[in-house]
């Protein structure tokens, strides 16, 4: 297979009479990782299993470098490395064994086993570990197993599903770090509800709630479509507090004022549209001799966009 | 078949790494030793050289220890999510079903010939009819066979082992003695489909020496109802409505 697209064409999954994932639709291309956003509970992990083949949808279609899940599911197994969201491991097994186990069965010849496993050891940094029952070994190191597993037989596609949760901060980052190494040219779906993390591992960002797509696009495009309007915090000095917030609010460009900190005379502004009114306040100040001390653009952050999408 | 042969592998490593098989063997010989040698009606009692005590014994041991062995094979990986993982990996789920039952039916097959001691020291106490005791031995293997993909089966339905175990014993209790007693106080049609029913005259005509193509199509039915019911239980994941 040349590309390793995957295609979600309004894929509906139903459990009982509750749809878990309802109508949704991306892609995503060769070598590129996607971030997988929403609460707990929004169907990112069952979209995920769909895509893994891991069971039956009712509605839609999955197709992976043109070839459709529904028809060719064995094929497009052996493409796929997956890492799931509890990850699962037989944990009376010793390290090499359950590796091996895994190699077979992803239809590894068996004259490269000992190549593939060794190959997986070094990536994931489990040399020190791997003589050991997979039971006695810390999160940390079973969550590199269970990558050492997805990555077992160099699947082009990778799809983790909360790689980093319950992982202490200083395995969050080696566990980040490993992913970045190992994207190279994979394509890499991947889930979370660490905004930041997906910020920083994520080339687009997909945010599902209740079972919907909800947004999708780079962080930048989410932010830029989430403004909307031009807010900025400013203080002003040099003139009577009620003053100058009834200028401030008497001015075409700014459509509310608030008051973000009395004492110091620090005001929330909101435009009306996108474009900053920093040359309106700069001239109201200047025609009442008054003096700016500070002006802060307010920058959308991934959270309030994240927040209000998903609240209802 | 190569891939029911990796499942099995694992599962054959599971129970020895786990001491699990160990356990099951070490108490299944001296569970049958015991009452064949020691108690009881034991041969000496009977004071014929056969092993027929020996496989009166092992029909039930092997019944309460077969649901035993089973009850983890599935209901475990259900409970723990590692059959999830197994999902995403190309391998069906009639490869999953059959790779777990031939790694019982070998744990058995192992348990059975660690007795053929019993069988080699009586042949030396006296006249014994070859042909029965290998006739005794399908017998019990059939029967195990059969045991297990019911436990199979059992395993499927649950992620708890305890129920898993007291359902494969519920199931096969009807066929172990259940379905003797209703045929004996019935009569007319309906008796004689129960009695068919009846895995013990089956058992018991093959334990004879009388190897009848009806008794070993009647063992691989159930068999093969017990590993397809479980391959539709797995599948059930995939009901779409």
């Amino acid at each position: 297979m040349e590309t390793m697209d995957i295609v979600v064409e309004s894929l509906t999954k139903q459990y009982g009479s509750q749809k878990a994932v309802d109508q949704i639709s991306f892609t995503v291309q060769t070598g590129e990782i996607l971030g997988f956003l929403g609460p707990n509970g929004a169907g990112k992990t069952t979209a995920m299993k769909a895509i893994t083949g891991l069971f039956s949808f009712n509605k839609g279609e999955i197709r992976i470098g043109n070839k459709s899940i529904k028809n060719e599911a064995d094929e497009i197994k052996k493409h796929i490395g997956y890492l799931p969201e509890d990850n699962e491991l037989y944990t009376e097994m010793p390290v090499i064994d359950y590796l091996k186990f895994m190699a077979e069965i992803q239809d590894i010849p068996e004259e490269k086993i000992p190549e593939r496993i060794r190959e997986v050891v070094r990536l994931t940094g489990l040399q020190k570990e791997k003589h050991k029952i997979i039971g006695e070994l810390s999160k940390g190191y079973q969550q590199r197993l269970g990558l050492a597993q997805a990555l077992i037989h160099d699947p082009e596609i990778l799809i983790l599903d909360e790689p980093t949760t319950g992982l202490d901060p200083n395995q969050i980052i080696e566990i980040r770090e490993l992913i970045k190494k190992i994207r190279k040219e994979k394509t890499v779906i991947l889930s979370s509800h660490i905004l930041a993390e997906v910020e920083a591992t994520c080339d687009r960002i997909v945010i599902i709630n209740n079972g919907q797509i909800v947004a999708n696009g780079t962080a930048g495009e989410l932010q830029d479509r989430a403004q909307g309007k031009f807010s900025m915090k400013v203080a002003i000095e040099g003139g009577e507090t009620n003053d100058i917030f009834n200028k401030l609010k008497s001015l075409d460009q700014i459509e509310m004022v608030d008051f973000a900190n009395g004492e110091n005379k620090l005001f929330t502004v909101q435009s009306v549209d996108k474009n900053s009114p920093a040359k309106e306040i700069f001239d109201m100040c200047a025609n009442n001799n008054w003096y700016i001390t500070q002006m802060i653009p307010q920058e959308t952050k991934l959270e309030d966009i994240f927040r209000k999408l998903t609240m209802n | 078949m190569k891939k029911t042969w990796i499942i099995a592998k694992r599962e054959l490593s599971v129970f020895f790494d786990s001491l699990i098989g160990y356990i099951i063997i070490v108490a299944f010989l001296g569970f049958t030793g015991f009452f064949t040698w020691l108690y009881g009606s034991d041969i000496f009692y009977v004071g014929q050289a056969s092993l027929q005590t020996f496989f009166s014994i092992a029909y039930w041991t092997l019944f309460f220890f077969i649901p035993a062995i089973t009850m983890r094979l599935v209901a475990e990986e259900k409970r723990s999510g590692t059959l999830d993982l197994l999902f995403t990996k190309p391998v069906t789920d009639w490869q999953i079903i059959t790779g777990k039952f031939v790694s019982t039916l070998m744990l058995i097959l192992i348990s059975l010939v660690l007795t053929l001691p019993y069988y080699f020291t009586i042949w030396g106490l006296g006249p014994i009819d070859h042909g029965v005791v290998w006739s005794g031995y399908l017998g019990l293997v059939l029967m195990s066979a059969a045991y297990i993909s019911i436990g199979i089966f059992a395993s499927t339905v649950t992620k708890n082992q305890i129920i898993a175990f007291l359902l494969a014993l519920f199931i096969g209790i009807f066929f172990h003695i259940i379905f003797k007693m209703l045929a004996q106080s019935m009569t007319g049609q309906l008796a004689d489909i129960i009695n068919y029913l009846n895995l013990s005259s089956h058992y018991e005509a093959i334990s004879r020496g009388v190897i009848d193509t009806k008794d070993l199509i009647y063992f691989l039915s159930i068999i093969v109802l017990g590993l397809g019911l479980s391959e539709l239980s797995l599948a059930k994941r995939n009901v779409t409505n």
